[in-house]
């Protein structure tokens, strides 16, 4: 059957079955695979997404079920070139590990914030209730959210992964074939 | 001298980015043209003969394109190998493993019949249209009933014992003899699940072109999965390619070699399609390996003072129905780390190994070393209550002594360096020990329940030297410089979680002298990273980080070599100084890594004699295992009338040699903690007499969430050693190993009142309510009769 969606701004129409899930019709059909399945009774929060802008576990639902709604995946809450303040508070505080839960984790931490803009430790910890870590023991996840939180009441500027991790781009334009590559740090270290 | 700004610095981990944007590549990432899907059929029986399957039904389903059984696989496909082994243990009892049952059935969720379809969904269906005959045997899941006799889970064994493993030092009889006090305690250490949050996943492609394999899989050891699966498959291992792309999560149990993996590149083979096959979260609580499940049986002599003079034990381990790579090597780790970090000079013990129709158990975060930590942990605040004697006291008197390093220990073990009194010092004075106890009096005067637990532990890491190790023990590096400057490292260590590409990234940035962005850490690739062992037993910085080490060493010094040509200088008047290479004393003439790696590229601005090329492959093979260590404190507070138990306080004071980065290394004691605590409240693996597994999904087994731990204090202490040229000693394990006891100790420290002097794990509340109300009704319970409580 035909379904409708807009996912990350974009409108996009699928033909699936009824049953197929819309962690599946995200991660296959569309390709988006930062949304993980981790359990299979919506125990772990992993491929957690944004309805509507409301955080709900999308292996819980069928695709079908989010027709001609919006749907937000951590891909479309930020990437490289422009990190969403939770992102990069999660990237700071070291508030993951093997990254495998992280995804889910930011996109339920983006919806908490949405609710209490301000959250106590307490409060951090019970909203992720839905969300499980295996590695950081969450001391890291609370400390990013709280950090995420005071960023985005403070409305400091979203940033990139160039900016502040200065990836070197090539040096020059690659040279005409045959040609050797000497980059100019080295052009008459030689001499 | 390094010219160090980087190591030992909080750098923010380059492996970040791509995965807090969705961008990361797991295993079920991986999208192959023409992707076909496996589902597998398991069994719902503890125990059973198979009289027969029927594939038709499946292979009715216009979707399927294959269905295999065990019998097609091992008999009419000749596939005869079972799953590997890697021991060194005489006289081993090693069943046949086949990676599809064969005849018979020996756990739920061992695979039966594999069904491959164009789609997971379809695959999944047609499995369930699988019609298996089996007619069910009698279950044993208990290691100590399994120790009795039948019914034998191997009926070809004649037993369930799968080994045997006597030991004895010093003159325990007479410890026995003229002891004090002997203290006995059967200590349970409890079946745990490892679970990763990402499910182990697969996919397979046979290239018929080039006669190659190349098996994606979510593994802690691409290489040494290479290698077996070469022999179980019977392919030339050059033919075959393991990638471990960016993994979930591990925490050992993806240091294996599992059916699944064979059977899903066998079907590629046949099918010349790739396969994928990711498990379900019930899948993977079946048929992931399991950890810990031991019987401990303690009897601890000691003097009127505290000194512990001699230990009797018996460790019966459960190993589940098959050897999985690494299962008999577990419980035997357990006996050499059984004194922990005291002097004990005389022990007798048994290790016994034992099958039941459960999960193999394998190496989980600690693997054996959790099992002894917990109860020589448990034994010394057990020697502590009955003499009415501090914990603390009983510790700091049988500590081995900071002066007595390198210690051979009555098992063994050499420990390299230790100073276990001064991370004990360093948490007592942090935390206010004697302010703490002087609170738990007044609160007990109010009949409020608070307990403080300590644990001191020590554990062996850094996986090890070869000749201690059942597979290899030695780790690999490569470095490149490139012509342009940048540099690529590959890693025979497969990290997954633990930031190896960042911290080897600062490693290489000091002492080459090279911004760090210009470092690509490259691992988990068969054909890309030359040989290494992989990561697990907190050997990835220990021992691939030496090789790394080693490989900047090789490095330097070719450097120097070309500098010194450029120069017309004697080599031996060149060196790295602050990240460069200098004339000594004129820095004047220096020149950075890049310009020789360079210069080595170019190939006629080199000395004669010396080969082109600014690189080096080194391998460090460790002359010994390193032993970090430290003090965790915990307090509690118990809730008399639910049992309930609130964490109220958490410090740990670890000492794993000298910190890369500080960041990680507390992130490794964060996660390590909550494993470790959530073992001794939430975590256990069910299964009843006939071989169910009750705990199958996450919805009965409890992993913790945020609200369920709490805040963790860190400090530190640093003890060097010179088992690496790093002085570093590992730390993934240290926070599971040194949790455990310290929680159990400060429950049991919080029951005292009622005499109550221990209770296995998981503390659940409806146990300690019951420990409470049995001490209440018969007056102090058990209690009484082992002494009194502080």
């Amino acid at each position: 059957m035909q379904i409708d969606l807009t996912v990350n701004g974009k409108r996009t129409s699928l033909d699936a079955e009824p049953r197929l899930l819309l962690v599946h019709a995200l991660r296959d059909r569309l390709g988006l695979t930062g949304t993980h399945v981790g359990c299979d009774t919506s125990s772990c929060g992993a491929c957690t997404v944004l309805l509507d802008g409301v955080s709900v576990k999308s292996c819980t639902m069928f695709a079908v079920q989010a027709s001609g709604h919006d749907v937000t995946t951590i891909e479309g809450i930020g990437d490289a070139d422009e990190l969403h303040p939770m992102q990069e508070a999660f990237w700071t505080a070291h508030g993951l590990q093997c990254g495998y839960c992280t995804t889910g984790m930011i996109v339920s931490a983006v919806d908490l914030l949405q609710r209490n803009p301000d959250p106590s430790d307490d409060e951090i910890r019970a909203g992720l209730e839905g969300n499980l870590c295996r590695c950081t023991g969450y001391e890291n996840i609370v400390k990013a959210v709280r950090a995420a939180g005071k960023a985005m009441r403070e409305n400091a500027p979203r940033s990139s992964v160039r900016d502040l991790m200065s990836i070197h781009p090539p040096a020059e334009e690659p040279p005409p074939s045959g040609e050797v590559i000497i980059p100019p740090q080295l052009q008459g270290a030689s001499t | 001298m390094a010219f160090t700004t980087m190591v030992g610095a909080r750098i923010r981990r380059r492996e970040d980015p791509r995965l807090i944007t969705g961008r990361a590549t797991y295993v079920d990432d991986v999208k192959q043209v023409g992707t076909v899907y496996a589902a597998f059929v398991r069994s719902p029986y503890g125990h059973a003969k198979i009289r027969a399957i029927d594939l038709a039904p499946a292979l009715a389903h216009p979707d399927v394109l294959a269905a295999y059984t065990g019998e097609d696989l091992h008999h009419a496909h000749g596939l005869k190998s079972s799953l590997p082994v890697a021991h060194k243990m005489a006289d081993l009892k090693t069943p046949p493993h086949y990676i599809l049952a064969v005849d018979e059935v020996r756990m739920v969720g061992e695979a039966v019949a594999v069904v491959v379809a164009n789609t997971a969904y379809a695959a999944r269906d047609a499995a369930e249209l699988v019609a298996v005959d089996y007619d069910e045997l009698p279950a044993v899941v208990d290691p100590l009933k399994a120790l009795e006799g039948a019914p034998y889970v191997h009926e070809s064994l004649g037993t369930n014992v799968a080994f045997r493993m006597p030991f004895s030092a010093g003159d325990p009889d007479k410890a026995f003899a003229e002891a004090d006090q002997i203290v006995k305690q059967r200590i349970v250490n409890q079946r745990v699940a490892p679970v990763p949050i990402e499910p182990r996943s697969m996919v397979a492609n046979w290239d018929e072109g080039r006669q190659q394999l190349t098996l994606h899989s979510s593994t802690q050891i691409p290489h040494l999965l290479r290698t077996q699966l070469s022999v179980v498959l019977g392919i030339s291992e050059n033919h075959v390619r393991t990638i471990a792309p960016d993994v979930g999560g591990g925490f050992g149990a993806k240091l294996n070699v599992y059916a699944e993996e064979a059977v899903v590149s066998w079907v590629a083979m046949q099918l010349e399609r790739p396969v994928k096959y990711v498990e379900t979260r019930s899948e993977s609580f079946q048929a992931m390996i399991h950890g810990r499940d031991q019987v401990d049986d303690l009897e601890i002599a000691c003097t009127k003072d505290g000194t512990i003079t001699g230990l009797r034990l018996r460790i019966v381990g459960n190993l589940g129905a098959y050897h999985q790579l690494l299962t008999p090597v577990v419980p035997t780790l357990t006996l050499l780390m059984a004194p922990g970090c005291y002097r004990i000079e005389n022990i007798s013990a048994e290790v016994i190994g034992v099958f039941t129709n459960t999960m193999s158990t394998d190496a989980y975060r600690g693997a054996g070393r959790p099992e002894a930590t917990f109860f020589i942990e448990r034994a010394v605040d057990l020697v502590a209550q009955r003499l009415g004697l501090d914990p603390a006291e009983v510790r700091r008197k049988n500590f081995i002594a900071n002066t007595a390093f390198p210690h051979t220990t009555s098992t063994g073990l050499t420990y390299d360096s230790g100073d276990y009194e001064t991370t004990m010092d360093k948490a007592l004075a942090i935390v206010d020990y004697a302010g703490l106890r002087a609170q738990q009096a007044e609160l007990r005067k109010q009949g409020r329940l608070m307990g403080i637990g300590l644990s001191t532990y020590v554990e062996v890491c850094g996986m090890g030297p070869s000749a201690a190790m059942p597979a290899a023990g030695w780790d690999s590096a490569t470095i490149r410089v490139e012509p342009t400057g940048s540099i690529t490292v590959l890693t025979g260590v497969s990290p997954h979680g633990q930031g190896q590409e960042t911290t080897f990234a600062q490693i290489v940035a000091d002492e080459l002298g090279v911004p760090i962005d210009t470092i690509n850490v490259i691992h988990g690739d068969t054909d890309k990273v030359q040989y290494g062992v992989g990561t697990f037993g907190s050997r990835g910085t220990a021992v691939g980080g030496a090789a790394l080490k080693l490989a900047i060493e090789t490095i330097q010094a070719k450097a120097v070599k070309i500098a010194a040509h450029q120069w017309e200088a004697n080599p031996d008047d060149v060196e790295y100084r602050d990240g460069k290479i200098q004339v000594k004393g004129d820095p004047s003439k220096s020149m950075s890594t890049a310009e020789a790696g360079f210069l080595a590229f170019m190939g006629d601005k080199l000395p004669p004699g010396l080969e082109p090329g600014l690189d080096a492959t080194r391998r460090f093979e460790p002359p010994n295992f390193v032993f970090p260590f430290g003090t965790h404190v915990c307090v509690v507070e118990v809730d008399a009338k639910s049992g309930e138990v609130k964490v109220v306080k958490y410090l740990a004071v670890d000492d794993c040699g000298r910190l890369l980065n500080p960041m990680i290394v507390e992130g490794q004691v964060h996660g390590g903690i909550a494993q470790g605590l959530s073992q001794a409240l939430f975590e256990e693996v069910i299964y009843d007499e006939g071989g169910q597994l009750l705990t199958g999904t996450l919805m009965d087994y409890a992993i913790p969430h945020a609200e369920q731990v709490p805040h963790y204090d860190l400090d530190h202490t640093v003890t060097g050693t010179t088992v690496n040229p790093l002085g570093i000693k590992g730390v993934g394990e240290a926070g599971t190993i040194g949790s455990t006891p310290a929680v159990v100790n400060a429950v049991i420290d919080a029951l005292a009142p009622y005499g109550v002097v221990h209770i296995d794990m998981p503390l659940r509340p409806e146990k300690i309510w019951t420990a409470i109300h049995a001490a209440k009704t018969n007056g102090a319970a058990n209690g009484a009769a082992n002494g009194a409580a502080r």
